[in-house]
């Protein structure tokens, strides 16, 4: 039982409001040769900051406080920088969460890759560059012998990230760390780098440290498994174990996730709200970014509009709401056609229509009270003023479930994410909407705080009748919230229907495609897709 | 590589524009004497022959655009007419001066670009340090003095308590290299401590800036010595921040120049536009003003396309 | 707001006691000033005594009371174009930033032409033509100043013109003044606030070297960069006389200075 690396009661403090406070508390780890250890949590469970810690890094304003990481018989904690430096890269190496900010714009890849081997003293360039163009190979990236002389910029996401894991093997160290390698990445290119890590851990028998806060992603890597909240642990087991039989009431509630709620029926009686109809609308005049789009939304029901980055999918949203006018086709509201700008539309219009946005913390006022956001709705189109917009707002608050008496004055900037993505919400309802579009209204946020706002949006539209146009990646929140889904492939409608259609054989091949990206808890799913992939390949 | 050749053409095109469009305005300058010009830069003594004589000069007989064509014909042939002060042809006036003034920015480009750079770097490096602390409190009080201040202390100091240097920068044409130089370096000095502030403090938060990255990061992670870092990671990256840097900095250098060659009473360009400002010698000012106004557009164009190719996004190639 | 006076750091503490004491100056010159400002009371170039504080100046007068005028000659004409640059400068920065097309376009070509000149060049030669009078020196300087003060104010609305609750605010129907007004204005005044104290170091400044080049405030009005000038000629005599209204200049600029970087830091600091 030999252990790699073995970290013991360690404690990491981080400097703010004028003192040091505790940010990873009394965290012990083992990781053996050839095992993957997956730490999982949300934001702030202090998982990045373990996976720095294992090589003896902290960032700028943290500091390691006290504890032991030992590292295959080197004791990091207290090392000198030089005895540090003899060890990052060599023995213990880490591939970052952003590969486009993490390679260095200024040289071509391969001598990035080959830096850390040649300055640590362990082979010569030309070695160093000849194996790479094999790592390149066995990780699956496309001409491999020419890739690496290439400039970063000049590289994908998902080629960019490989090549970062190929980096990281280059001094071939015991141990890998991965921060969220493909959190960044769209759900196809995400099976590329899962593919890589696996390749790396299974076949050349690498230990390594994944960090994620998707736990059906961890379950395809790891053996064991960490679940971290606030700098401290919550559990810890096998990977089968922790899945099937989770002990704490933490892990159950991030296995829970995404129940999958009742089908509402979709009839032709229903009333139709919104009517796209042969869409076209480009940005520069020459591409067309979005070709020939129909789509119908009808009265209290959800249409989820999926597809992966670049897809045309928020360019529609803006074609709908009037900052991007179309060049063909027209979009028609109650029955009526609008007119494609938004300065010609009618308040009427506007305020019937209203948007929720991905980041809520560039959707509110930093300068502006919950008071205000929500209260210039009412005021703006119904005169609502004074105490009886008070009351309204109040009355909202309470609806998005936030105590009123203690949000009402509070600046937007003293609210976390989701609270703000609440006030959001609040702040389209405050116009009595027919039509809210959620644009990726989910995906900035933790996923136990989006189950709670699905939750709420779900709650709103059985009391008020509001239908949604809910655009997103994520195919777990469609699954969990759409009656109706339309997937969009490179500005183009590939299929829609009734989610019960759409979700079920015979696909379009794209869907087939995107819904099998999707990383399901099942520990086994990544080895028999790419299987799959193999044997449909031959 | 393409790329940055367009786009270097572009860059030229529109300082060709600005160079025409300034000397437009300099030129409309005179345009707008309100009343009429003669009398009002005569003054009350003038006789009706002596009026008419300046109209003359000034070309105001003709055509707007077609003084203008005349005006800048002479121009680019080097004749910038005549000084309305004392007759003289003023490309006579101007030619000595405008080398004493160049050399006086060469020689202070010479000291004070280097320093800064490097003054930048090392309080960039050592950031929060003690020397970075002191740096920044001096160069900000650099940047607060005006120049004559500064001046007035080097003078107080190196000429009248030490009487090493002299208080006055008087060159004349036959004075040797090294004499010159001499009678320079004091105003030179000046101009280095204002300029040198302005790049260094610029400097040193590009630099910084670059120093944030997540790639210096991972160099780290890497395990790989500092001394490289800068050099191979943190150094490819600077170079273009930090040459935008130098360019806005020309700025300084030639307001600078223009106070500095009044306070030593050193024969410059500077100094002649002030002494033709305040005798309202329109000749001479337009032409001083233009020339001025040329080398500040040419420094920027310089500047921006060697920013341009010292762009690693820009440089390389497309494989 | 007190408690965030008595939390600064020292350096920004000795910056408010520098422009307060300018302040004090400016406004209460006549009662503090012994003599007359124009009025030669003695000899050329009297040392300090405690009967001139400072000495006399080149013909005789007090330099302590012509310095006390000064300050209120000098700093209000440089406050009144710091005003008048960032009134100009900000609003079509606003306008350019919301309205975009061709509204930018020309506003910002307009403000290169400008900034292509040198500025102390342009300032000359516009005096040259005009001569040397106080509204011209203000609009003048207020002109060129506010081509910085528009690329700042175009810029940090740009930023915010793209956020997503300026977004919301044009999908919500509201219109041009209100989104100025509301969104952005709030979300600028922090870096404008520090822009200004910069520009009017600035400002400051560049009427300082004018009148001491003899082309801004013309005698026999005290003004410091003029007092500079006419001194000028003691420095030889190893007379310090003309250091005095020089270091009066610098000090109050390295006074604004430091409360600008204090701010600067509190501003960032906030955001983290």
């Amino acid at each position: 039982m030999n252990n790699l690396l073995e970290i013991k009661n360690l404690y990491i403090e981080a400097f703010y409001e004028e003192q040091w406070q505790p940010i990873v508390r009394n965290i012990s780890l083992n990781l053996k040769r050839g095992e993957v250890l997956g730490l999982i949590g949300e934001s702030g469970a202090g998982k990045s900051t373990i996976g720095l810690a294992a090589m003896g890094y902290t960032r700028q304003g943290c500091r390691l406080a006290s504890g032991s990481i030992n590292l295959d018989g080197t004791e990091l904690m207290g090392a000198s920088d030089e005895e540090l430096k003899a060890v990052r890269g060599s023995k213990i190496a880490y591939v970052a969460q952003s590969a486009a900010a993490s390679f260095n714009p200024s040289h071509r890849v391969i001598k990035q890759y080959a830096e850390a081997p040649v300055q640590h003293g362990l082979m010569g360039y030309e070695e160093a560059e000849e194996e790479a163009v094999e790592l390149y190979r066995r990780l699956f990236l496309p001409t491999p012998e020419k890739i690496g002389y290439r400039y970063p910029h000049e590289l994908s996401g998902g080629q960019l990230q490989r090549s970062m894991v190929a980096m990281a093997m280059s001094c071939k160290p015991d141990i890998i760390v991965f921060d969220e390698p493909t959190t960044a990445l769209d759900v196809t290119t995400q099976i590329e780098v899962l593919a890589a890590v696996k390749e790396i851990t299974e076949k050349m028998n690498k230990a390594a440290l994944y960090i994620t806060h998707d736990l059906a992603v961890v379950a395809q890597v790891a053996h064991r498994i960490m679940v971290l909240r606030n700098g401290r642990l919550v559990e810890e087991g096998e990977t089968c174990q922790l899945l099937e039989k989770p002990k704490e009431k933490y892990t159950r509630e991030l296995l829970n996730v995404r129940n999958t709620r009742q089908e509402k029926p979709i009839t032709d009686k229903m009333g139709v709200i919104l009517k796209i109809e042969n869409v076209t609308a480009t940005y520069t005049g020459q591409e067309n970014v979005l070709e020939d789009i129909d789509l119908v939304v009808r009265k209290g029901r959800t249409v989820a509009l999926v597809g992966e980055s670049g897809s045309g999918k928020s360019t529609l949203a803006k074609v709908i709401t009037g900052l991007l006018p179309a060049t063909h086709g027209s979009v028609s509201f109650f029955g009526e056609i609008l007119p494609p700008e938004l300065k010609k539309r009618t308040k009427e219009d506007l305020r019937r229509m209203q948007m929720i946005y991905q980041m809520p913390d560039t959707a509110l006022n930093p300068k502006q009270s919950v008071r205000k956001v929500i209260g210039r709705p009412l005021e703006f189109y119904f005169g609502i003023k004074g105490k009886e917009a008070e009351e309204k707002v109040r009355e909202l608050l309470r609806k998005i479930e936030l105590d009123p008496d203690s949000y009402i004055d509070r600046l937007t900037t003293e609210l976390s994410g989701g609270e703000k993505q609440r006030i959001c919400i609040a702040r389209a309802l405050a116009a009595e909407p027919e039509l809210i579009i959620c644009d990726e209204v989910t995906s900035a946020l933790d996923q136990l705080v989006a189950e709670g706002l699905l939750d709420l949006l779900q709650d709103l539209q059985n009391k008020t009748d509001v239908s949604y146009l809910f655009i997103t990646h994520d195919l777990a929140t469609v699954k969990a919230i759409a009656d109706k889904i339309v997937i969009m492939l490179k500005g183009k409608i590939i299929e829609q229907g009734e989610k019960k259609q759409v979700l079920s054989p015979p696909h379009h091949e794209y869907t087939d495609k995107l819904l099998a990206s999707v990383p399901e808890m099942d520990p086994n799913w990544l080895d028999n897709l790419l299987a799959q992939r193999a044997s449909a390949f031959i | 590589m393409k790329n940055v050749l367009i786009l270097i053409a572009k860059r030229f095109a529109a300082s060709l524009l600005t160079v025409f469009i300034v000397s437009v305005i300099i030129f409309i300058g005179v345009e707008l004497l309100p009343g009429d010009v003669a009398e009002t830069v005569l003054g009350q003594s003038a006789t009706p022959e002596t009026v008419e004589a300046f109209r003359k000069e000034l070309k105001l007989d003709l055509e707007p655009h077609v003084r203008y064509g005349a005006w800048l014909k002479d121009f680019v042939n080097g004749d910038f007419g005549n000084s309305l002060a004392n007759g003289r042809p003023v490309s006579e006036l101007i030619g000595w001066r405008l080398t004493n003034t160049l050399f006086l920015a060469l020689i202070t480009s010479i000291i004070a670009i280097p320093l800064a750079i490097c003054l930048g770097m090392l309080a960039a490096f050592y950031r929060n340090s003690f020397f970075d602390k002191l740096i920044s409190v001096t160069t900000l009080s650099f940047i607060s003095f005006p120049e004559f201040f500064i001046a007035y202390i080097l003078i107080a100091v190196f000429s009248v308590q030490l009487g090493i240097f002299p208080s006055l920068a008087i060159i004349d044409k036959h004075m040797g290299f090294g004499a010159k130089l001499f009678a320079v370096l004091l105003p030179s000095l000046t101009l280095t401590c204002v300029v040198t502030a302005h790049m260094m403090r610029q400097t040193r938060a590009a630099i910084i800036n670059v120093l944030a990255s997540a790639y210096i990061e991972m160099a780290e992670i890497k395990g790989i010595n500092r001394l490289r870092i800068i050099v191979h990671h943190a150094f490819p990256n600077s170079l273009s921040p930090v040459i935008n840097v130098i360019a806005v900095n020309i700025a300084y250098l030639i307001v600078g120049v223009v106070i500095v060659e009044v306070v030593f009473v050193y024969p410059g360009l500077g100094q002649l536009l002030v002494d033709s400002v305040a005798k309202r010698d329109l000749p001479v000012v337009q032409a001083s003003g233009l020339i001025f106004s040329f080398v500040f557009i040419f420094l920027n164009l310089a500047a921006d396309v060697l920013s341009m190719l010292s762009n690693p996004k820009l440089r390389q190639s497309k494989i | 707001m007190l408690k965030l006076l008595r939390q600064s750091p020292l350096s920004a503490q000795i910056g408010m006691a520098i422009v307060l004491l300018n302040i004090m100056a400016a406004v209460f010159a006549p009662i503090i000033a012994p003599y007359g400002e124009t009025s030669v009371v003695g000899d050329v170039w009297e040392v300090f005594s405690l009967k001139y504080y400072f000495g006399t100046d080149h013909i005789g007068r007090d330099l302590f009371t012509r310095m006390m005028y000064g300050a209120r000659n000098t700093i209000t004409l440089a406050f009144i174009t710091t005003f008048l640059s960032f009134l100009v400068g900000s609003s079509l920065g606003f306008i350019a930033a919301v309205k975009g097309d061709w509204t930018d376009t020309l506003l910002s070509r307009g403000v290169d032409i400008i900034m292509a000149f040198p500025t102390l060049i342009f300032a000359l030669m516009i005096l040259s033509v005009m001569g040397s009078s106080i509204p011209t020196l203000i609009f003048t300087i207020a002109i060129l100043d506010s081509t910085r003060v528009y690329r700042l104010s175009r810029a940090v609305a740009m930023d915010i013109e793209v956020m997503e609750y300026v977004e919301a605010a044009r999908l919500r129907g509201e219109g041009l003044w209100w989104i100025m007004r509301h969104e952005i204005l709030p979300n600028a005044m922090p870096p404008l606030m520090a822009e200004f104290g910069l520009r009017f170091c600035f400002v400051f400044l560049f009427i300082a070297s004018l009148s001491f080049l003899g082309l801004g405030l013309q005698p026999p009005l005290a003004d410091w960069g003029g007092m500079v000038r006419e001194n000028a000629g003691a420095i030889t005599f190893g007379i310090y006389t003309p250091l005095i209204p020089a270091g009066a200049i610098a000090l109050l600029t390295v006074g604004v200075n430091l409360i600008v970087d204090w701010f600067l830091h509190l501003s960032s600091g906030l955001h983290e």
